[in-house]
């Protein structure tokens, strides 16, 4: 019962978490609804007894949420409404109700036909984080590594597009040094 | 569920909340009498025996202030900010085992409120979550300093993250789980097999990285103190800034406890000394942190930020390189 009375406390909750993310034109009203609903949805997680998963989604997002807020507060004066272009309503209504019928209409077919076996049941006596770690490292290990490669590029782009002068503190500068930067950036210019 | 499970819980939570919520009133206290000392004052001396009621007194002011909400501020947000703060710190508590298991009139108590199997994982990303109280707070103040404080604190939380994730990953490797009650057993054999002693560089690093988990002193960026005001919190008055004090005071202690707990040994064999020793490591930790407070300068903020990606990171990285190589052979 206990179970049943979570799952549908924290779906409502959930939903009305991200139906706020969606409808409202005030930044931080999105975003700090956006970041609850992330966290409510590691409740699931936690009921269906994937605690290391439950704690990853609470872990993961709250970083992840946190940066948008930073390009949030780089964009716009969070503390007003944005003004939103609607284009056709109709169109948009139209759109994302079929979408929504098209993702439930998906995870429903085998749930309907009754065709659901676990291809890697658990295994007895191991707790949930090895059992990711089992799964992660024989069946899924290739493209494990590869998503390790490829955040792996990402961050040696990341750090050769911004680390341009990572070195130079304008505070440990004295006035002449600045200068002279200024000076050398005036000339690139003209 | 059976019902007595159920009470037992309730019970624990409500035990926990009115300890914790009570110790972080007289922590305020602990900070003011020892950084008077320290300085060479007397702190607070004048309400009740050497200022002891001082605390009940800030109480009852904050209690009684009128609680203003500026024009121009998001108002939904700004409120529920400071409870963001208060709240994520006691959810954290849920998963850290205080004393050992006892016996009270024949039935065995144990004082953790739910003994999950990724405890360590999931204190850390509460208290991640107890940094939204600040970020919130200052983006909703519309005040250019409380925004400041608001982006320091993003940059705080991002890049610490990574120190304490990598940090204790070291240590996660020996002991092979993340509940704090298998961090507590492996180091049950006494003082000479405490993780501290096979991962010291896990440990400092760890411990550096509190610091910026709770936002306490070296990198007390979030409320920055040069700026004279008082950062994310500028604009808030009575309990809602007390709400945010708690919540501070309530990670100290807690992340007192875990440290203990992840390197000291924690309770170690659950005797009546073992549960006095954790009681001890935990008040060596939170007056460390006051101790911290009184002898170092604040840094500015990218000496943290070359501190945490050039310094600790790498130094994290290699830890959890040689540990893999030294258990592999």
């Amino acid at each position: 019962m206990f179970e049943a009375i979570a799952f549908y406390l924290f779906a409502f909750l959930t939903i009305a978490m991200f139906f706020i993310a969606v409808t409202t034109s005030q930044a931080l009203y999105a975003l700090t609804s956006l970041a609850a609903g992330m966290i409510f949805i590691s409740a699931f997680f936690f009921i269906l007894g994937a605690d290391f998963l439950g704690a990853v989604q609470i872990v993961v997002y709250s970083g992840a949420v946190m940066a948008l807020y930073a390009f949030g507060m780089m964009f716009f004066d969070t503390t007003r409404d944005v003004k939103e272009k609607n284009g056709n309503k109709y169109i948009v209504v139209g759109l994302s109700v079929v979408s929504a019928i098209l993702v439930v209409a998906i995870f429903s077919a085998p749930l309907v036909s009754e065709n659901i076996t676990a291809l890697y049941p658990m295994v007895e006596g191991a707790g949930n984080t090895q059992e990711v770690g089992l799964v992660l490292f024989t069946k899924y290990l290739v493209p494990f590594e590869v998503a390790a490669v490829m955040l792996l590029v990402a961050m040696i782009a990341g750090i050769v597009l911004a680390g341009k002068d990572m070195d130079l503190s304008l505070t440990l500068l004295d006035d002449n040094e600045i200068e002279e930067i200024k000076n050398k950036q005036m000339k690139k210019v003209l | 569920m059976d019902t007595a499970y159920l009470i037992e819980t309730i019970i624990k939570v409500v035990v926990v909340l009115l300890i914790f919520s009570a110790l972080a009133g007289i922590g305020t206290y602990f900070e003011r009498k020892i950084l008077a000392f320290m300085q060479r004052r007397l702190g607070p001396m004048n309400v009740g025996p050497y200022g002891l009621l001082q605390v009940a007194a800030d109480g009852i002011k904050l209690f009684t202030k009128e609680d203003i909400i500026p024009t121009n501020v998001v108002g939904r947000i700004f409120k529920i900010a400071p409870v963001i703060t208060a709240a994520t710190a006691f959810m954290a508590a849920a998963a850290i085992p205080f004393l050992p298991q006892f016996e009270l009139f024949g039935y065995t108590v144990h004082p953790i409120i739910s003994d999950v199997n990724i405890g360590i994982l999931y204190i850390l990303g509460i208290m991640g979550v107890g940094l939204y109280g600040p970020l919130l707070g200052g983006m909703a103040s519309a005040n250019k300093f409380s925004l400041l404080s608001a982006a320091r604190s993003a940059a705080v939380f991002i890049s610490y993250e990574v120190v304490t994730g990598l940090s204790i990953l070291a240590p996660i490797m020996m002991v092979g789980s993340l509940s704090l009650i298998d961090f507590n057993e492996y180091q049950a054999g006494g003082f000479g097999d405490w993780i501290v002693w096979s991962q010291p560089v896990a440990f400092i690093l760890f411990w550096i990285a509190a610091f910026a988990e709770t936002g306490r002193t070296p990198f007390h960026l979030v409320a920055n103190d040069h700026e004279i005001i008082d950062g994310f919190g500028t604009e808030y008055s009575g309990m809602r800034w007390g709400l945010f004090f708690i919540g501070e005071y309530a990670n100290m202690f807690f992340i007192s406890f875990v440290i203990p707990l992840l390197f000291l040994g924690g309770y170690g064999d659950g005797s009546f000394l073992g549960a006095l020793g954790l009681l001890g490591k935990m008040a060596f930790f939170f007056f460390f942190f006051l101790w911290t407070r009184a002898a170092w300068p604040d840094v500015r903020p990218d000496q943290l930020m070359w501190l945490c990606w050039k310094v600790l990171m790498p130094i994290a990285v290699v830890n959890i390189v040689i540990t893999g190589l030294v258990m592999m052979f």
